[in-house]
C-alpha cells in the first residue's frame, strides 16, 4: 500500500473557517402560542459540522427552550429526523455545507404526524403501523438445537430492508401518508418486506393479507418520496413494489 | 402525581432491558420504563459483533473465551462471572438467531464468524474467529430483534419516561427496593412507579468525555440515581478508550475493521502495532492499542499537521469485502470527513467507549449494597452494571454477549423475586427528592448555564482523565470537578414549561455527570498502579500485592451536608487463573 500522506483531509481540516449561517426554524409550543411561527437565529459554525450541531448551539448558547429530539449523532439511532430546507433528513447526518449555508437553511418538524413542540412530534401512530405488520420472525414446529441454516444468498434476499431505523423520514415524506394517516406507510411496509422475505419466516401470507388492506400497499403512488429521505439508504420504492409483486403471484 | 404498580420495572429499553424484559414479561406484569424510545438505544450503535465460542469456523471452546475475558480485563475479572459469560454465550447468540437475527452465514449456512481484538485460540496462541456478527451493524440487529420480540410479547413501555430516583426502604436495617420515581418528558408530570423488583439497564457513563463514541444520552443517571440512595459503584476509575474513533469526532469505527485486516500506521506508514503487540498486533486488546497511538503520537509519529492522529488503512481490502462487512462505517468516513476509504486512510483518534464500572451485582444480577449484601428487589444489567466480567478493561464483542447474559439472567431473577414477594411500603413523600430537585433548576436564577459546565467537564476529563493518567492531572481533574459542582448549585434554565422540558433534563442529567465524574477521578487516584483501562504513568506497572482488589466507592454526606466520596475494596474473584503479565 501507499504510504499514507498528509492528503486533502488535513487541508480541509486545518483551518477552522467558521462561517455566519441563518438557522431559520419553525417554532411551536402550545404553552405559549396555538400558533407556529419561524424564528431565525444566525449562528458562527464551521460548514464541516451538521445541522445537529447547530441546533445544538441555539439551544445550548442561545435560547434552551428549542426542543428536538436526538441521541446518537451519528445516523444510527433515528430521533433526528426533520425536514431540512424542505426534505426530510436526519440532522445528524446532514453536514452544514451540503445544505447552501449561503441562504438561510430551514429547519421544520416532520409532516403527517402531530407536531407537539418545535421539532417533536408524536411517533405514537408511526410505532403503531410498525406493530400491525407483525414485525418479528413467525416459525412453526419445534426449535432446532443450534442455529436455523439460512444461505448466504437467503439472507441477502432481504439485507436491505434489515437496515431500517424507523426514523419515519421515509413515512413522513409520503403524500399519501399526509393525506391519509391510516396508511400504513412506507416504513412499516419496509419492516414487512423484512420478514416476508426472510427464509426463515413462516408468516408471510398473514403479513401479506394485513398490507392487502385498504390501507395497505395498494395506496403507494410510486412517488419515490421514500427512498430519497431515507438516511440508510434503503430502496424503500423497491421494496414496496416487491411486496405488491408477490401479493399478485404469492411468491416469496 | 400518578402511582403505579408493577411486579417488575425495567429502566431502560436498550439491549439488557429488552432481553431482561422479554423474560420478565413472560412471568411477570413488567413495564419498562425508558427516556428515549426503546430502538433509540445506544446498543444500535455497536457495530462489530458478538462473542460466542460456537466454533462455526474453526476450532473453539468457552474455557479460551474464559481466559481471554480474564486476561483482557487485566485478572480484575471475577472469573466465576466470566466463565458463565462465555459458557452461555453460545446459548446467548442461538437464541438470538431463533428470534430472527439476521446474522451474516458461512457458506454452509450456519452464523459466520470473524477475529476481533483479543480473543484467542488456546490462551493467547493466535487470534480466533469468534464475534458472530450482521455486517457491521451487529448493535442495531440486535436492539432490532430484541425490540420486535418486545412488541411480539406484549412488552409494555412508558417512552419518554427519565426515571430520576431510586426508592429504598429499610427494613430491619436492609436495604429494600421499593421502586422508581420518573418524569414523563411530555407533560412535566411525575410518576411513582411502586415495584416488587426493579432492574437498571440504563447503559454508561461516556458523556463526561468530550471525544466519545457513546450518545448525548448516556449521562449515567442508573448509576446516580443508586450511588444518590447510598449504594456503592464499582471500579469507576476503569473507562474504556476504543482505539478507532473518527479523529475529533469520536464516531465509532469497529474493531472489526481490523478483524478483516485493516491496519493502524502512524506518519511514516509503519504498521506501529508489530512493535507493541508482536502476535496479536493491530487485533492486541483496546488499551494496549490506545496506548500504543498516543504514544506514537507523543513520540512525534502522528499524522496531519497538528501530529495529533493516526490512519486506519484499509486500501489494501478488496471494495466488495468492505461493502459486505463493513458498509456502515465506510459510510461514517465519506459522510463526516469526505473521504473515500477505498482508497484513503482513515485519520482516527482513541474514543471514550466503555464503563466498565457501575452498580456491583452477583451473577444473578442482584445489587449488592455492599461487598456481600444483596439489596432484596434490586437488579441491574448491562453497561450499568459491574458483575465484574470485563474487569480493568473489556474484550471487543463482550459488551453485546454481556446484555444479552445478564439481561436474561436478571430478568428471569427479578421475575422470579417479585412473584415470591410483595411489594415494599414506600417511603414517606416518594416524590419529594425529584420535586425539590425539580424545582430548584426552575427557579434558580442563577447565572451558570449547563452547556458551558459540561463543556469544562469534557475538556478536563479529556485533558486529565484519559488514556494517560498521573497523580498531578487526576488532582487537577478532581478540584475542577468540584469546582463545577459548586458552581451547578447556580445553574439556572431558560425553559420553564412542563411540556418537552430537555432543557430541564440536560441540567439534570449534567448533575449526574458531575457526581460520577468525581467518583471516577476519586477512585482513578487512589488506585496507586496501571491495570487494563487505567493507566498511571507514575505507576506504570500492575501491583497485585496492593491492588488486586475492586474499588468500592460510596457517597457519604457530612453533619454540614458536606459530599464526599469514600473509598472500600472488594476482592476478585479468582478460580482457574493466576494472574500473569499480559502480553499480545
Amino acid at each position: 500500500m501507499a504510504t499514507p500522506v498528509l492528503d486533502k483531509v488535513e487541508k480541509d481540516s486545518a483551518a477552522s473557517p467558521y462561517i455566519t449561517v441563518t438557522m431559520r426554524i419553525r417554532r411551536f409550543n402550545p404553552e405559549v402560542s396555538d400558533a407556529s411561527v419561524w424564528e431565525d437565529f444566525q449562528i458562527e459554525i464551521d460548514p464541516k459540522e451538521r445541522v445537529l450541531d447547530a441546533l445544538h448551539k441555539i439551544k445550548w448558547d442561545v435560547d434552551g427552550t428549542l426542543t428536538f429530539r436526538r441521541s446518537c449523532a451519528h445516523g444510527i439511532c433515528g430521533s433526528d429526523a426533520m425536514r431540512i430546507n424542505g426534505k426530510n433528513r436526519l440532522a445528524c447526518k446532514t453536514l452544514i455545507k451540503d445544505i447552501n449555508p449561503e441562504k438561510p437553511i430551514t429547519v421544520e418538524a416532520i409532516k403527517g404526524l402531530t407536531v407537539l413542540k418545535d421539532l417533536v412530534v408524536d411517533m405514537e401512530p408511526f410505532f403503531q403501523a410498525y406493530r400491525d405488520v407483525m414485525p418479528f420472525l413467525v416459525t412453526k414446529g419445534n426449535e432446532p438445537t443450534r442455529e436455523r441454516l439460512q444461505s448466504a444468498e437467503d439472507r441477502e434476499r432481504f439485507d436491505d430492508t434489515t437496515k431500517c431505523i424507523l426514523c419515519a423520514a421515509c413515512t413522513s415524506s409520503c403524500p399519501v401518508f399526509w393525506n391519509d394517516g391510516q396508511y400504513f406507510g412506507p416504513a412499516a411496509i419496509v419492516n414487512a418486506h423484512r420478514f416476508i422475505f426472510d427464509s426463515r419466516d413462516e408468516a408471510g401470507e398473514q403479513r401479506l393479507e394485513i398490507l392487502n388492506d385498504k390501507d395497505g400497499v395498494w395506496r403507494c403512488r410510486t412517488t419515490f418520496n421514500c427512498t430519497d429521505a431515507c438516511p440508510r439508504g434503503i430502496e424503500v420504492t423497491k421494496a414496496i413494489q416487491e411486496v405488491k409483486r408477490a401479493l399478485i403471484t404469492r411468491r416469496f | 402525581m400518578k402511582i403505579h404498580k408493577y411486579d417488575t420495572v425495567i429502566v431502560g429499553a436498550g439491549g439488557a432491558g429488552m432481553r431482561a424484559a422479554i423474560e420478565s414479561t413472560k412471568r411477570s406484569r413488567t413495564a419498562v420504563l425508558t427516556k428515549l424510545y426503546p430502538t433509540r438505544s445506544h446498543t444500535g450503535a455497536a457495530q462489530g459483533g458478538m462473542a460466542a465460542a460456537l466454533a462455526n469456523v474453526e476450532e473453539d471452546n468457552w474455557e479460551w473465551h474464559t481466559f481471554d475475558t480474564v486476561k483482557g480485563g487485566d485478572y480484575l475479572v471475577d472469573q466465576d462471572a466470566a466463565e458463565i459469560l462465555a459458557k452461555e454465550a453460545i446459548d446467548a447468540v442461538l437464541d438470538l438467531e431463533k428470534m430472527g437475527l439476521p446474522f451474516n452465514r458461512t457458506p454452509n449456512g450456519t452464523i459466520d464468524q470473524r477475529r476481533f481484538g483479543g480473543h484467542s485460540r488456546n490462551h493467547g496462541e493466535a487470534p480466533v474467529r469468534r464475534s458472530c456478527y450482521a455486517a457491521d451493524r451487529t448493535g442495531h440487529m440486535i436492539l432490532q430483534t430484541l425490540y420486535q420480540n418486545c412488541v411480539k410479547e406484549g412488552v409494555e413501555f412508558f417512552n419518554e419516561f427519565y426515571v430520576l430516583d431510586q426508592l429504598i426502604t429499610e427494613i430491619d436495617g436492609v436495604k429494600h427496593s421499593a421502586g422508581v420515581v420518573a418524569y414523563e418528558l411530555a407533560t412535566g408530570e411525575i410518576h411513582i412507579f411502586q415495584a416488587k423488583a426493579v432492574i437498571y439497564a440504563s447503559g454508561g457513563t461516556g458523556k463526561f468525555f468530550k471525544v466519545t463514541s457513546n450518545a448525548h444520552t448516556l449521562t449515567g443517571d442508573g448509576q446516580a440515581a443508586c450511588y444518590r440512595r447510598g449504594l456503592p459503584l464499582e471500579d469507576m476509575e476503569f473507562f474504556q478508550f476504543h482505539p478507532t474513533g473518527i479523529w475529533r469526532m469520536g464516531i465509532l469505527l469497529t474493531e472489526g475493521a481490523r478483524g478483516e485486516g485493516g491496519i493502524l500506521r502512524n506518519k511514516d506508514g509503519e504498521r506501529f502495532m508489530e512493535k507493541y503487540a508482536p502476535v496479536m498486533k493491530d487485533l492486541a486488546s483496546r488499551d494496549v492499542v490506545s496506548r500504543s497511538i498516543y504514544t506514537e503520537i507523543r513520540e512525534g509519529r502522528g499524522c496531519g499537521p497538528e501530529g495529533d492522529h493516526v490512519f486506519l488503512d484499509l486500501t489494501h481490502l478488496p471494495p466488495e469485502q468492505l461493502d459486505a462487512k463493513l458498509p456502515d462505517i465506510t459510510e461514517f468516513a465519506r459522510t463526516y470527513l469526505g473521504i473515500e476509504p477505498y482508497t484513503d486512510p482513515i485519520p482516527i483518534q482513541p474514543t471514550a467507549h466503555y464503563a466498565m464500572g457501575g452498580i456491583p451485582t452477583n451473577v444473578q444480577g442482584e445489587v449488592l449494597s455492599d461487598n456481600t449484601t444483596v439489596v432484596p428487589g434490586l437488579y441491574a444489567a448491562g453497561e450499568v452494571a459491574c458483575v465484574s466480567v470485563h474487569g480493568a478493561n473489556r474484550l471487543g464483542t463482550n459488551s453485546l454477549l454481556d446484555i444479552n447474559v445478564f439481561g436474561k439472567r436478571s430478568g428471569i431473577a427479578a421475575a422470579e423475586y417479585s412473584a415470591k414477594h410483595d411489594y415494599v411500603e414506600l417511603p414517606e413523600n416518594p416524590e419529594s427528592l425529584v420535586v425539590a430537585q425539580i424545582e430548584k433548576l426552575r427557579n434558580s436564577t442563577g447565572n451558570e448555564r449547563v452547556a458551558d459546565l459540561r463543556r469544562e467537564l469534557q475538556e478536563t476529563m479529556d485533558a486529565n482523565v484519559m488514556v494517560f493518567r498521573t497523580e498531578q492531572t487526576i488532582k487537577t481533574a478532581v478540584e475542577k470537578i468540584a469546582e463545577l459542582r459548586e458552581r451547578y448549585e447556580n445553574v439556572s434554565i431558560q425553559d420553564k414549561g412542563k411540556r418537552f422540558n430537555t432543557d430541564l433534563l440536560e441540567a439534570i442529567e449534567l448533575g449526574n455527570l458531575l457526581e460520577l465524574a468525581e467518583v471516577m477521578a476519586v477512585s482513578a487516584l487512589a488506585r496507586k498502579e496501571s491495570r487494563g483501562g487505567h493507566y498511571r504513568e507514575d505507576y506504570p506497572n500492575r501491583d497485585d500485592v496492593n491492588f488486586m482488589r475492586h474499588t468500592m466507592a460510596y457517597r457519604e454526606v457530612g453533619e454540614d451536608g458536606s459530599e464526599t466520596v469514600r473509598l472500600d475494596y472488594k476482592p476478585v474473584v479468582q478460580t482457574r487463573y493466576q494472574p500473569m503479565e499480559r502480553k499480545y
